[in-house]
């Protein structure tokens, strides 16, 4: 197909043109490429926060892209308004039998805050899914566990946003309520229950650590960070030692910290990181983790989360261990389950991106009369 | 023009045919050695293709029974970690460990099952790894060879010493080894260095880098130029250190001009072994000093003025907003 005189040319001139064709192509192609991605954009771009002075490599990086997306949870909020009393209404307590919580409230915001629980945590199963399948002027019995846990459920959420205002509204009005941890599911995402020891045939140190399992979100890390960390008022998070000489034996002396405890730390580090979706130089400058002049305002809101969250689960979720069924128990010590900073955050900087989930909701607001504006 | 066929990763020279026994002086030699030897065209592509004779001797009885005893210990007790479950040892391996004793047990023998089979283990290890350097002691010796190899290797095993033996003996607790896992030895380095302030000002861990990165830099040099003049004899190096050829000028000239100084056929080799060398001894300082001598090393590096500080605000606050970096600003 060729002219006489081109094939006669290659004929003479036998030429290995496969290494030039590789080299030309490969070099090419990465021309090519690189001309995309400058001109079009990095598929794969990762954004990030900057949270620290220059040089100190402190930033956050969202390589989960779908993170910096809309939170899809946010869709399926229900919320309505407030019907603002107008004085002299009728109050649920004295309307229906046994109102413990929500006495205070009108009719119609007792049935909103009620019609909206429904949304938030058993979407399908509805009113009947706390009350049971009976009628209406039975509702107040308390033979369900689901009523009964609903109902320390709604003093846990407001004490949370009374007495914890410093954490969950910490940079603005975010606030919880029910479907902050639900989302819309019976039990929520990400609770937890003890699970250590986790190794056979060990004591001690050996017993706790060296197995991935979701507590320690998959590292070897010690198993029993949650539960040494996040349900004891005593437990003290502390790694280093604030002089540079100090006398002592690790593990005999008091005062001297392990590097047990360090492991331990790292691991309730480890789970707060992944909570949130973050990574240490969130609240720490990393050259010298107790560093308090280098913390980030962001670690002050984290060490109120802890105690909050210690605050829950002993107040709140443990005591309710006797109330559930044994299928709502944990699958090894069959203890209560608990909160940490997961069952809120679902891997979120701010629990669905910081969505103000308390303004319409004044009755959970607060332990006391709701208050109207 | 790239010419593919002279392109090389591997060695292109193999030697293969009547086995290399060795020197046997007295006739008796031939004894300690066993093994029939045997090519390997794979050995050959990295190395010599002939693999054996071993020779054993005492020495290399003992360490690779004391090492086969506490690989063993080990894997052991991994597995009734995990209830004797094969599946289950294959899918956590790299997650268990044998730990050291707890912390509370000091310097006394722990039970068993809390870190009583760390310290058999470890000090089966101890001797495995002690005869093992005797033996490269020994062996040089029988070959009338320097000792350069012994002292090498010796600086590592100060190393390890220092890691398993010295500092938890000066620390006052077995707890502060370093426990036999994947994973968990890693979690060890990390949780050593946020414990003990930050190892990265610890002075002698940065010499520590600097003599690894050193070597890998020197490694990665001399290697470029021996393969780079291998076409005129270059790596003939002993030949070419006492009969300087056109390799060794060229290979010599190059770095001149390139960086104005040049080692030479015999200094490289000094350098390549005392930056190599020095890695763990300056490593091994720097952990016997941590938690005996200084137990914050942030703070000792602010003592002593050279943990810089840094201007600027702490928190995203200052630089942008949380609805900016999730895409929701305004």
């Amino acid at each position: 197909m060729f002219p006489k005189w081109f094939d006669k040319w290659n004929k003479d001139n036998p030429t290995n043109i496969f290494g030039p064709a590789i080299l030309v192509g490969a070099l090419g192609s990465a021309i090519f490429a690189a001309a995309l991605v400058v001109t079009w954009g990095n598929p794969a771009q990762t954004a990030s926060m900057q949270t620290g002075p220059r040089g100190t490599g402190m930033s956050v990086p969202e390589y989960d892209i779908k993170r910096v997306k809309a939170d899809p949870t946010i869709e399926d909020y229900y919320t309505e308004e407030p019907y603002v009393p107008e004085g002299g209404e009728e109050l649920a307590k004295d309307i229906y039998e046994n109102v413990q919580v929500l006495g205070e409230l009108t009719d119609d915001n007792f049935n909103r805050v009620m019609l909206a629980m429904t949304q938030w945590v058993a979407p399908e199963e509805g009113c009947a899914y706390c009350h049971g399948d009976v009628d209406i002027e039975e509702y107040g019995s308390d033979d369900l566990y689901t009523k009964v846990v609903s109902r320390r459920m709604i003093q846990m959420t407001q004490n949370i946003n009374e007495n914890w205002d410093a954490h969950v509204n910490a940079v603005a009005e975010v606030g919880v309520n029910c479907y902050t941890c639900h989302r819309g599911q019976n039990v929520p995402s990400d609770i937890w229950f003890n699970v250590t020891p986790v190794n056979e045939n060990v004591a001690g140190w050996a017993a706790v650590q060296n197995r991935a399992t979701a507590m320690s979100t998959s590292t070897s890390l010690p198993s029993s960070a949650l539960e040494v960390y996040l349900t004891d008022y005593d437990s003290y998070v502390n790694v280093h030692d604030l002089e540079s000489r100090v006398a002592g034996v690790p593990g005999l002396t008091d005062d001297i910290h392990t590097i047990q405890k360090t492991e331990m730390t790292f691991s309730l580090m480890n789970y707060f990181s992944n909570s949130l979706g973050v990574n240490c130089v969130f609240c720490h400058n990393s050259r010298a983790f107790y560093e308090a002049a280098e913390y980030t305002p962001q670690w002050g809101i984290a060490q109120l989360g802890r105690q909050m969250v210690i605050e829950t689960n002993q107040e709140y979720l443990m005591p309710l261990k006797d109330t559930y069924p044994a299928e709502r128990l944990g699958p090894i010590y069959a203890d209560a389950p608990k909160a940490a900073c997961r069952t809120c955050h679902k891997g979120y900087q701010r629990p669905m991106q910081g969505l103000n989930v308390i303004a319409d909701w004044p009755e959970l607001a607060t332990t006391e009369a709701p208050v109207y504006e | 023009m790239i010419k593919i066929e002279y392109q090389n990763i591997f060695t292109q020279v193999q030697v293969q045919g009547t086995p290399e026994w060795g020197m046997d002086d007295n006739g008796e030699l031939l004894q300690e050695r066993i093994g029939a030897p045997w090519f390997s065209k794979l050995a050959g592509l990295f190395g010599n293709a002939q693999i054996g004779p071993l020779y054993l001797g005492w020495t290399g009885m003992v360490s690779l029974a004391a090492g086969l005893i506490w690989f063993v210990m080990v894997g052991i007790s991994m597995l009734s970690q995990v209830g004797y479950s094969v599946p289950e040892l294959l899918r956590q391996l790299f997650w268990l460990a044998l730990e050291p004793p707890s912390p509370e047990y000091g310097l006394r023998i722990p039970p068993l099952d809390e870190g009583g089979w760390y310290i058999i283990a470890s000090f089966f290890l101890l001797v495995s790894v002690m005869t093992w350097l005797l033996r490269s002691y020994l062996l040089a010796a029988n070959h009338k060879m320097g000792k350069h190899v012994f002292w090498a290797f010796a600086s590592a095993v100060w190393l390890f010493l220092v890691l398993g033996l010295f500092r938890p003996i000066l620390m006052g607790s077995w707890s502060e080894a370093v426990p036999y896992g994947i994973f968990p030895h890693l979690d060890w380095t990390t949780a050593f260095s946020i414990r003990y302030g930050n190892l990265y000002y610890n002075p002698f861990h940065c010499l520590s880098i600097v003599f690894l990165y050193g070597s890998v830099l020197l490694f990665c040099m001399h290697g470029a130029t021996i393969l780079a003049v291998t076409r005129y004899g270059g790596d003939r190096e002993l030949e070419q250190i006492y009969d300087r050829g056109t390799a060794t000028e060229r290979a010599a000239l190059f770095w001149r001009w390139t960086m104005g100084f040049n080692a030479t056929m015999e200094g490289i080799h000094r350098w390549a072994w005392w930056f190599a060398v020095l890695t763990p001894i300056t490593g091994g300082i720097g952990i016997l000093l941590t938690g005996t001598v200084v137990d914050n090393w942030f703070i000792w590096a602010q003592e002593h003025n050279f943990a810089p500080m840094y201007d600027g605000a702490f928190g995203y606050e200052d630089y942008g907003s949380y609805e900016a970096f999730i895409g929701k600003e305004n």
